[in-house]
């Protein structure tokens, strides 16, 4: 009898202590927000520039071995930051101004970022095609369709396996946009989502000797442990372009603006973009991107 | 604050409205964590008991060995499991990288020496005449070990409950041997990284109260039985 009502009040603290616990941290949450409004004026803070990146850009090497070096050497001043997320999530900080320049390749969710005043420049800096990998028996027969359409159609129509990202990237925003053009909903067994990034969807497309759908840079980087083959062609349906973007300095005050237009110049220029079409011939034998022409010549 | 109040109100109506995703991945969590247990229960236990109690060559190494496992990071686990079950590894036609099954390998792994460990550490901490004693009155070989462990059956649940504790909550191997695969491998720990990556707060918010409340009713259930007998005595 005493043990029992002894547990029962024992059970009754435990649950008190964790739900006070649980109001002191929401309160400490909430208490913090506050103090930002009454803060006097936001300063720019003009020596560092942070880049919200897609992640196949970064992962590629472009940014790293090209674009930084590059701008280093124009402005030494500047400390960049790059911060290598979705193309869903690096528009998500800029509409947030947690970041001054934005460099994605997600269409619609651009075209609504910028109807939604949160950019103030949006200018293609790139373009490649998207692959369609999978079993280099090709059971599903992708590599005669005539564009990712039919290719994703035969899919569908074998049950194959799909392997999607599930992740809202630019990558899988894509692959979602080539079902629907299909007329397909991509559901049942043959369609696995990973949420992950394109590295480990790779890895366990090639164990489940499924199909999905790649930027190429990833692709190529990692195609020595995969047992996967390239089964597309580089058709419309396909086309991956990469856009750059100013965030909006009248709607977040603390962004800089200055350098970030420093940024897109030193991408569209003559140099950038010569550099951009070099890049991975020496690693692959063949460019990860290509320059994209019409941004030639706007600064 | 906003984002963190709605998140939790739509968490509590997933929760409590039984969405069928959040009950699904709640319970392939159990599924996997507890068949793992249950696992390195059954085999960590008489492992635990046979190194206390025998005498041999190299068993210094061996406790040392489990020792080390007890503190051995997920993510290693994962990457010799999924080194193991890659389609060209040593198991790999077994085809079972990126299943629960893997998974459950990882976690067992994970668990099995926590409980070989912490079962050994209390076993030998018994007084050495008790098993002369228990030996004494008759009791054969198996009765006399079945006596030892009911002297230790609270150091015992404590050793469940770290395992456990360990297991529901890691992320490291499950995520690299299960592939997070939605609707096959995806569970709490896994699916809170990956909602939070997207900025799915609210799911997230639900996924988390749901591990926690698991995490502290499991221990609740284990403490309530350990404390059961203490005042009784």
């Amino acid at each position: 009898m005493c043990n029992t009502v002894r547990s029962r009040r024992w059970s009754h603290l435990a649950l008190v202590a964790a739900l006070a616990a649980f109001l002191v941290l929401a309160a400490a949450a909430c208490g913090s927000s506050p103090d930002e409004s009454a803060s006097p004026q936001p300063q720019v803070q003009a020596d560092q520039l942070i880049v919200a990146t897609t992640t196949s850009l970064n992962d590629s090497g472009l940014l790293e071995d090209v674009v930084l070096p590059a701008y280093k050497e124009l402005f030494p001043d500047v400390t960049v930051k790059v911060v290598a997320v979705g193309s869903g999530e690096a528009m998500a900080m800029g509409a947030k101004g947690e970041a001054d320049v934005l460099m994605v390749h997600s269409p619609d969710d651009e075209a609504q970022f910028m109807a939604d005043g949160n950019g103030t420049l949006r200018l293609p800096v790139a373009y490649n095609y998207f692959v369609l990998v999978g079993p280099k028996d090709d059971p599903a027969g992708v590599a005669t369709a005539k564009d990712a359409t039919a290719a994703f159609t035969a899919i569908a129509d074998t049950k194959s396996t799909f392997v999607s990202r599930g992740d809202e990237s630019g990558t899988n925003k894509k692959e979602l946009k080539i079902w629907e053009s299909a007329g397909i909903t991509p559901e049942g067994d043959w369609y696995l989502s990973t949420g992950q990034g394109m590295g480990e969807t790779l890895r366990i497309t090639s164990e489940k000797q499924g199909y999905t759908l790649t930027d190429l840079g990833t692709f190529l980087s990692q195609q020595d442990t995969l047992d996967l083959a390239v089964l597309s062609k580089e058709t419309e349906d396909l086309k991956n372009i990469y856009n750059v973007i100013i965030v909006n300095q009248n709607k977040f005050p603390t962004v800089n603006a200055a350098s970030s237009e420093q940024m897109a110049q030193v991408l569209v220029s003559k140099t950038g973009q010569a550099a951009i079409a070099e890049y991975g011939k020496d690693t692959y034998g063949q460019p990860l991107f290509y320059p994209y022409a019409n941004s030639l010549g706007a600064y | 604050m906003q984002i963190i109040w709605d998140g939790i109100r739509e968490a509590m109506r997933l929760i409590f409205g039984g969405d069928a995703d959040v009950l699904q991945i709640t319970l392939r969590s159990l599924w996997v964590s507890g068949l793992a247990l249950l696992i390195a229960v059954l085999i960590g236990v008489p492992v635990g008991s046979l190194i206390a109690l025998r005498h041999f060559r190299g068993r210094r190494l061996v406790v040392t060995t489990i020792n080390t496992g007890m503190a051995a990071p997920p993510v290693v686990v994962g990457l010799l499991v999924a080194l193991f079950l890659t389609r060209n590894g040593p198991l790999g036609q077994f085809r079972l990288l990126y299943s629960t099954w893997a998974m459950v390998i990882a976690q067992v792994i994970i668990a099995f020496p926590i409980v070989a460990g912490l079962s050994l550490a209390a076993l030998q901490q018994l007084d050495l005449g008790l098993r002369q004693q228990i030996a004494a009155l008759g009791a054969g070989r198996f009765q006399t070990f079945v006596a030892q462990l009911r002297e230790i059956r609270i150091a015992l649940l404590a050793a469940v409950m770290a395992a456990f504790g360990a297991v529901i909550s890691e992320v490291g191997a499950v995520i690299m041997v299960g592939g997070n695969i939605k609707g096959q491998t995806q569970v709490l720990t896994g699916a809170i990284v990956q909602e939070t990556r997207i900025g799915r707060f609210a799911i997230a918010i639900a996924l988390a109260v749901i591990l926690m409340a698991l995490a502290f009713g499991t221990n609740l259930a284990l403490t309530l039985i350990q404390q059961k007998d203490r005042h009784s005595a």
